[in-house]
């Protein structure tokens, strides 16, 4: 197949974009190459081991299987999408340090995006549901032990602060 | 004291942000992207490579072929240090492209694209025609006289075969009324999976090359690259920047050198060669499958009266690591159940598949699969307790290893076993599960393990550490002891914040590692970075520390004897006053008009001790037998890795261990086509790594006997938490069905089979 180009329009992390992308193209070489969102990491490049998981209009994607031209018109939300402007972490993100849930990384921003589609739904999953929301992710260092620390904590701190201001 | 605390991980905030760079991130989009081709047939010969129509594909560079080597510069790829005696050197059976092919998968040919597309196209359109040869796959097999040959120098495939040989075997098994147990033991090829795959990129400055690799073992990269390219190694510069996981197979040189020959041979292009998942599983490194058999004879009292293994450790096409991992695996018999008659024959043998490499657990977590396996098979026929036994049979308190001199200094074993029953409420649930019966059945089984810590006696041990202090009283730390996800870089500043005397955010580790810049020293391996670095940290901060209180006896008139620095500050040790902090110190002495100093320190410990770590695993199981099907309930380790630098991250150590204990024991193997040879479930789809769903909670214990040869008080932790895991859940299996499954790992396929012999399910077939 020859070359073909096609302009897209999408939000990236609260930003309009624009790009000419190779209409063969993933959504992972478009958020890497052409916008340098390296968070977005290849593990597998077939939608195996979720190191590459991005939101896409609030929803979890493997982006490595989701074609660049998809995402015309679409909301998407990477890990640097995360951080306040003055660099400060979501409380997602700090749950991941404070629950020693970090060894390499490398499964990292893929693992914090899926927490971040099930801590949006403001609602109380049990450890079996957390698990199962969670089982798209490989990760080779951490047992996810700590992983599953981290979402759960985070969930009930947001529960908590919730009913506090009901 | 930042040693014994949980602090938070020096590179965690950049991890959990996405801006730590790894060797893709890194990479500049004008690289050129190379795709390796890989063999089609498990053995034989390259007769032609048509590139023809490969060529014609636009954007195509360059296609090079196992032909176009022509100095063959035969190389070895095991991550060990370099040995001056050739006798001690490891095999070099390595080409970066070769004609003879020993595995479907092996390296005969290269493409370097402008794009990945362009890559995959030609890569396509290459045609290959070979001279097959018959292959073997299983490594008795190849050791029988006809069997198809894989190297030339070593007859029947046998790679190496080591002997161990205590009091007299076949005297002692004419002891009356002993009870013979015997059993054959086998653990299948599984692969790191670590989430980066492999992935290098190289390019020239100058007559030199530089490689940026993902790679564990830096200055090893650079000597070997130095080797197969047969350049000098100063011409060789190797970069290691973040790395996602390791776990053994980046302890081995792997497609660097070809990378950095694709970039000599573009005029020194920048050339990318990132390995796809599917590759990575078969052209990299895998786990040593290694089928051991195991005779016991033991007397009425419970007793070992005589012992024999024999272990066949499957190589794979390549040495790579070789027998050093079977070697390890064997050495541990004797050890870890004394007994005064012992026989071991351990073999590492070729066969045509993937090659075999350093894994976590380096022959151990096979050894262990093994002996404590055979270990419950002895106890249920004494009809003994499984506790009970090993408390009477395991290494005791005061065993020393006349090789390594590495002693059990504690009471390790007992107190390990303690406190993973007391957490996992063992007695009361062994006494539950007793004498089932019905289709789902509980149990539960233990496992214990030791485990080495860094290489000494076999092989050098040096760290070399460098501190340069800033102006601000900070100061740069680099050892070539590298981070892979392991936590080692957080330990390091703890080291060095508490010897220097410094707040820890003074310490800056250096983690991208750079064969210019880093000091020499060998890497991430053999669970020795806290232990090793620790004296060079120690060492090397003392050192530090004395140049700082000399230059602060310039400026403060005060006797060196009575200063000291804590917390950033120099104190004067006789009122506690702090005279000066060492920002003020380090400034002056960098600009003094009249005694301008840049003070740094470097220095090289060579280690010349070892320490064992010990632990266990007790795993609780539900096993549905006629689904074949085991669920882990529970299950925890409890290690003695002596004093923890950091808490926290040696818990999290130890889950990561578990999992991948718990994927040996229950779904992980890597299976190959009998008729061809060809890999089947090279990808992470029908590979069964565990998931979120396979793990109970993970509880990780610790027992911290400072160790007392080591710097910090510190030994292996880095691949112990992977040993025990696997034979505790056979175990577990064991208890609750009474079906030993010898054959790991136990799922489905392998309960099948031995639910069926023994008579537990009917195959209706």
């Amino acid at each position: 197949m020859s070359k073909q180009y096609k302009l897209i329009r999408c939000r990236i992390n609260g930003k309009e974009r624009e790009a000419m992308i190779d209409v063969r193209a993933s959504l992972t070489d478009l958020l890497r190459n052409d916008f340098r969102l390296t968070s977005v990491k290849k593990g597998c490049e077939v939608g195996e081991c979720g190191a590459c998981n991005v939101l896409i209009n609030g929803e979890c994607f493997n982006s490595c299987i989701y074609l660049a031209i998809w995402a015309d018109g679409k909301d998407i939300l990477t890990l640097e999408g995360l951080e306040g402007p003055d660099g400060e972490l979501s409380d997602i993100q700090q749950a991941f340090i404070d629950e020693a849930a970090v060894q390499c990384g490398f499964c990292t921003p893929g693992a914090i995006m899926s927490a971040v589609e099930i801590l949006n739904e403001g609602r109380e999953l049990s450890d079996e549901e957390i698990r199962i929301r969670m089982s798209g992710h490989l990760c080779r260092c951490t047992g996810y032990e700590n992983i599953f620390r981290a979402v759960k904590k985070t969930m009930l701190a947001r529960l908590a602060a919730a009913e506090k201001n009901k | 004291m930042y040693a014994g605390q949980s602090v938070k991980r020096v590179d965690a905030f950049d991890k959990v942000t996405g801006r730590t760079k790894y060797t893709d991130d890194l990479c500049d989009r004008k690289a050129y992207i190379a795709r390796v081709l890989h063999s089609t047939i498990a053995n034989g010969k390259v007769l032609r490579i048509d590139t023809s129509e490969a060529e014609k594909v636009p954007g195509v560079v360059k296609i090079v072929t196992c032909f176009d080597l022509k100095e063959k510069h035969y190389y070895p790829t095991a991550g060990h240090p370099w040995s001056t005696d050739p006798s001690h050197q490891d095999v070099a059976d390595r080409l970066m492209l070769t004609e003879r092919v020993r595995f479907y998968g092996d390296d005969i040919a290269a493409v370097v694209a402008e794009d990945e597309v362009a890559a995959a196209q030609a890569l396509h359109l290459i045609r290959v025609d070979y001279e097959e040869y018959p292959f073997v796959l299983d490594v008795q097999k190849a050791m029988e006289d006809g069997a198809p040959q894989l190297h030339e120098a070593y007859p029947n495939n046998i790679l190496k075969h080591t002997q161990i040989r205590l009091g007299d075997y076949e005297k002692a098994i004419q002891e009356p009324g002993l009870i013979k147990v015997e059993g054959w033991y086998e653990t299948p090829v599984v692969q790191h999976c670590h989430i980066e795959n492999f992935i290098c990129y190289a390019e020239m400055e100058g007559n030199r090359i530089t490689v940026v690799s993902s790679t564990q073992i830096p200055h090893i990269v650079r000597r070997v690259v130095g080797q197969a390219l047969g350049i000098e190694w100063g011409r060789v510069r190797i970069v290691k920047p973040y790395l996602g996981g390791g776990f053994g197979n980046k302890q081995d040189i792997l497609y660097e050198p070809l990378c950095a020959w694709l970039s000599m041979l573009t005029g020194g292009h920048l050339v990318k060669l990132d390995v796809p998942r599917e590759e990575t599983f078969v052209c990299t490194r895998t786990r040593h499958s290694i089928r051991n058999h195991i005779i016991s004879w033991v007397r009425p009292d419970g007793t070992y009266a005589a012992r024999k293994l024999e272990a066949f450790s499957d190589q794979g096409a390549y040495a790579s690591h070789g027998h050093s991992i079977c070697a390890k695996g064997a050495g541990a018999f004797p050890q870890l159940y004394p007994c005064k008659n012992v026989e071991v024959d351990a073999y590492t043998v070729f066969t045509n598949k993937s090659v075999a490499g350093a894994m976590r657990g380096y022959g151990i977590p096979q050894a262990m699969w093994a002996v404590e396996s055979h270990t419950e098979d002895v106890v249920a026929a004494l009809g003994d307790d499984p506790l009970a036994f090993r408390r009477r049979n395991l290494m005791p308190k005061g065993y020393v290893d006349g090789f390594s001199k590495n002693e059990l200094y504690e009471d390790s074993f007992n107190q390990c076993l303690d406190k993973a029953m007391a957490a996992i409420d063992y007695e009361r649930k062994y006494k539950e599960y007793q004498n089932q019966t019905g289709d789902v059945r509980r149990g539960i089984g233990m496992a214990v393990f030791w485990y080495n810590t860094a290489v000494w006696p076999i092989s050098l041990e040096s760290s070399s550490c460098r501190m340069v202090l800033n102006q601000d009283g900070s100061f740069q730390l680099q050892v070539a002891e590298t981070e892979i996800g392991q936590g080692a870089d957080t330990a390091f500043a703890q080291m060095a914040a508490d010897v220097v005397g410094v707040p820890l955010e003074k310490v800056h580790v250096v983690s991208c590692q750079d064969t210019d810049i880093t000091p020499f020293g060998t890497g991430a391996y053999a669970s020795r970075q806290t232990y090793v670095a620790g004296f060079s940290i120690r060492q090397t901060g003392l050192l530090l520390k004395e140049r700082i209180l000399d230059y602060a006896h310039e400026l403060t008139r005060m006797p060196v004897f009575n200063l000291d620095i804590k917390n950033g500050n120099i104190v004067r040790i006789t009122d506690g006053r702090v005279l000066m902090s060492l920002g003020e110190l380090a400034t002056q002495a960098l600009y003094s008009l009249s005694d301008s100093r840049h003070i740094t320190a470097e220095s090289t410990y060579q280690i010349k001790s070892n320490a064992y770590s010990f632990g266990c695993t007790i795993a609780e199981v539900e096993v549905d037998i006629p689904m074949c099907k085991t669920k882990l309930l529970n299950v925890v380790n409890c290690h003695d890795a002596g004093k923890l630098i950091n808490p926290a991250l040696a818990e999290a150590q130890v889950h990561g261990g578990m999992s991948m204990g718990i994927g040996f024991g229950l779904s992980e193997k890597l299976i190959y086509d009998e008729k061809t040879g060809r890999p089947l479930n090279n990808n992470l789809l029908d590979y069964k790594l565990s998931t979120f769903l396979d793990h109970p909670r993970l509880m990780a214990e610790f027992v911290q006997n400072p160790e007392p040869t080591s710097a910090f008080g510190t030994k292996s932790l880095g691949e112990p938490p992977a040993c025990s895991v696997a034979p505790a859940i056979r175990n577990a299996i064991y208890h609750a069905t009474g079906v030993g499954v010898n054959n790991a790992p136990a799922d489905a396929h392998n309960l099948f089979r031995a639910f069926t012999q023994a008579g537990l399910i009917h195959d209706e077939r």
